[in-house]
């Protein structure tokens, strides 16, 4: 099936920009008071870019070249404690050596925003995509979005810091984009201002900075008589993250035009199939939806863009009255049931829907459009449907 | 030089670190706190690695620090220091905060700094951030229970390398991290030891004054892991050194100066070595070779060192000016003594 070209209104301020490109003048136009980061395919775009409008002077951001991922995330938190809005990069490896801090900066309530290029992870090594590194940080505290395009990168990148430090939230977001699917592909990007960046993302404020010349222990340690309060605290912070992401995108979309939720339905209503899946190929799904509907199939697809906090209650909603749904993982859990799977299960509990747990595109491998055509016809009898399938796999 | 009674003026004007922590008794950590912290004039940060010091300090919801006091994970107390010191300067920048001096503070021990700190110690001193690294080094992992670490020295029975019918303990020697941290060529670091306040607190002077990365290691006995009683640990410290085990020294722009001669050359290790359990082994059935092969390393790193310092002399005579002039860092506090020091605390 042919592949159109995406929907973007053309604006004056159209660039073509890879993903990682426009991650990055995301974050030039944030300004950000510290970065610290390490390289790593496929993200070093990212920080190339940005280190680029540094030497320029299009930004005076202090970047702290660090000698390791699990350094680049410790000199985050030291700096975000400090009292400076600070933002990172990584992929893959190097989110699994972060993984130790990012648990650490979500307890911390630290808002660091970090950007992600998915790449699977060893091994055996592979520098391609999938979701294997984002799910390493599915149970961090750290808020996780997965974007779908550049111009999704960079709007969610532009989002992401008022996300983070809203008092309720305090909490690191995570922006992910597939690695070279988006991050190294060209696509027309629309920029906002840099004024209107500025003035949306605001200054930033955190309580009790370790620079503010008083008194703070940050860090302590807290033993079977604190630690569950202060866990449970971190549970309100991501259940008060939905409700900021929604009005955000409410306010983003006065000033771009571009309307981003949770999940996003595409052809729900009157559907008796659904699929559901996150990342690059909602792009794919999304034609191929297009085609079948055109042959009168009723056929449609939930986005999730956000996987935590998982936006259960909306997706619950949208697919009321479809009979079937396949729920496509780019990620596997061994042992046990694919991670959107097992959100999208335990969303739907109590209601009369099939389930079907499909694995793709693991280490990078291609998902056709004839691949998830193929998924929509497997959806018309439930039979078989309770086996996890793997889409492409040989043998 | 802050003497004794200003330290003492500084505790008793503002603690920076109070008591009601939970350090055992004869702990030399809070010595090595004290003094650092009480040397410097400045404000400071402090940020801490997981140790003893972390946990015995900031029971939640509790604190002994009266500063500003970040602790993050066990393996990266420099990479957070990295962190604050750059926000640091990235807000002084952009006007949010008062371009005044504060002095940054790490401390870690000789686990989170020899061994799984390592690796952030020496990218945050490759890439020069301005703070004090101090190493509080009671040479084992004592928080979880005296396991060996790489700063055991030879022959000590740790709960991980113990001495038995086979083994007579750690079978390796200790890992001279000083040097390696000389290696970064930082413009000072030093080796300096509980026993020696003085000497300790000048060194922190001197390490303070500058707008670069600077390291002391600081000798600590664990009366629970040497094996001692809460009393002696101010003089099985100073036996160290005594001993030449663990000599006094700083290396400035890569020179080596001894900063405490040992009062007599011949005291034999086994001075040092025989009142503490982890060594109690080697004297039940007086093992011979390991005390032989124990002396002659310390006499040829001892040597190394005089040797060093010797070569040393006369570019610390053509310099002294230069660098108590050069010396202007940005916590304000009278120039660095160059001449040699002597014994103030016998």
């Amino acid at each position: 099936m042919p592949l159109k070209a995406p929907k973007i209104a053309p604006s004056a301020r159209m660039r073509l920009l890879t993903g990682a490109e426009a991650a990055a003048h995301a974050m030039r136009q944030i300004n950000p008071d510290v970065v610290s980061v390490y390289p790593i395919t496929p993200q070093t775009p990212i920080i190339q870019t940005f280190a680029k409008f540094v030497a320029d002077g299009e930004t005076d951001t202090e970047i702290i070249n660090v000698e390791s991922e699990h350094s680049a995330m410790s000199a985050a938190v030291g700096a975000a404690q400090a009292g400076a809005r600070t933002m990172t990069a990584t992929a893959s490896q190097g989110l699994a050596l972060m993984i130790e801090i990012v648990y650490i900066a979500a307890s911390m309530r630290l808002p660091i925003v970090m950007a992600v290029g998915n790449r699977a992870l060893s091994g055996p090594i592979n520098i391609h995509c999938d979701h294997a590194d984002s799910m390493l940080a599915r149970d961090s505290g750290m808020v996780q979005i997965l974007t779908e395009n550049a111009q999704e990168a960079y709007d969610l990148m532009v989002m992401a810091p008022r996300l983070a430090e809203h008092p309720e939230v305090m909490l690191p977001v995570l922006v992910s984009q597939d690695g070279f699917t988006i991050t190294h592909s060209a696509e027309p990007v629309s920029l906002l201002p840099d004024e209107e960046v500025r003035r949306f993302v605001g200054d930033y404020r955190i309580p009790y900075p370790l620079l503010a010349g008083e008194v703070v222990t940050q860090g302590p340690f807290a033993m079977p008589d604190y630690y569950f309060e202060i866990k449970a605290q971190q549970v309100r912070a991501m259940r008060a993250a939905a409700q900021v992401f929604d009005e955000l995108s409410e306010a983003y979309q006065a000033c771009s035009g571009r309307r981003y939720q949770a999940v996003e339905g595409y052809r729900l209503d009157d559907a008796d199939r659904a699929l559901i899946l996150m990342g690059s190929s909602a792009g794919t799904a999304k034609e191929v939806v297009d085609e079948l509907r055109a042959k009168g199939e009723k056929v449609g697809l939930a986005q999730v863009r956000l996987f935590r906090p998982f936006p259960a209650a909306a997706l619950r909603e949208m697919l009321t009255g479809v009979g079937a749904v396949a729920v496509l993982d780019r990620a596997l859990s061994f042992g046990g049931t694919a991670p959107l799977f097992a959100e999208v299960a335990a969303g739907l509990f109590g209601q009369t829907v099939s389930l079907s747990s499909q694995v793709y595109g693991l280490g990078g491998r291609e998902l056709f459009p004839e691949q998830i055509a193929a998924v929509f016809h497997d959806l018309e009898s439930t039979e078989g449907l309770e086996q996890p399938r793997f889409i492409g796999l040989r043998g | 030089m802050p003497s004794i009674k200003q330290i003492a003026r500084n505790e008793a004007a503002s603690s920076r670190f109070v008591s009601g922590h939970s350090l055992c008794r004869g702990c030399g950590i809070p010595v090595v706190v004290r003094t650092v912290l009480n040397s410097i004039e400045a404000p400071v940060v402090v940020i801490n690695a997981t140790g003893c010091l972390e946990v015995a300090t900031t029971r939640y919801p509790h604190t002994t620090w009266q500063v500003p006091w970040l602790h993050i994970a066990f393996e990266n107390a420099a990479a957070a220091a990295s962190g604050v010191e750059t926000a640091y300067k990235a807000l002084v920048k952009r006007g949010r905060l008062p371009d005044e001096p504060i002095v940054f503070v790490v401390f870690g021990g000789d686990g989170g700094t020899y061994d799984i700190g390592l690796q952030a110690l020496s990218g945050a001193l490759e890439r020069g951030h301005r703070f004090l690294y101090v190493c509080y080094d009671n040479e084992a992992y004592m928080n979880t229970g005296i396991q060996r670490s790489s700063a055991t020295p030879f022959a000590a029975n740790t709960t991980t390398s113990p001495a038995g019918k086979q083994s007579f303990g750690k079978l390796q020697k200790r890992k001279d991290l000083t040097a390696i941290v000389v290696a970064h060529h930082i413009p000072y670091a030093a080796q300096a030891s509980i026993s020696h306040w003085q000497d300790l607190s000048d060194k922190v002077v001197a390490a303070t004054r500058l707008a670069s990365p600077s390291f002391i290691n600081v000798l600590s006995t664990c009366p629970l892991g040497w094996g001692l009683e809460p009393n002696q640990t101010v003089r099985f410290a100073r036996l160290a050194t005594e001993t030449r085990y663990w000599p006094l020294y700083e290396v400035i722009e890569g020179h080596y100066r001894i900063t405490e001669q040992p009062l007599d050359p011949s005291l034999p290790i086994r001075a040092w070595l025989e009142d503490q359990v982890r060594f109690k082994h080697l004297f039940q059935h007086e093992d011979a070779e390991v005390l032989a092969r124990i002396q002659r390393e310390v006499d040829r790193d001892w040597n190394n060192l005089k040797r060093r310092s010797e070569a040393d002399a006369q570019w610390f005579a053509r310099h002294s000016e230069r660098l108590a002039k050069e010396w202007t860092g940005s916590a304000a506090r009278p120039a660095p003594a160059m001449t040699s020091r002597t014994n103030t605390n016998p």
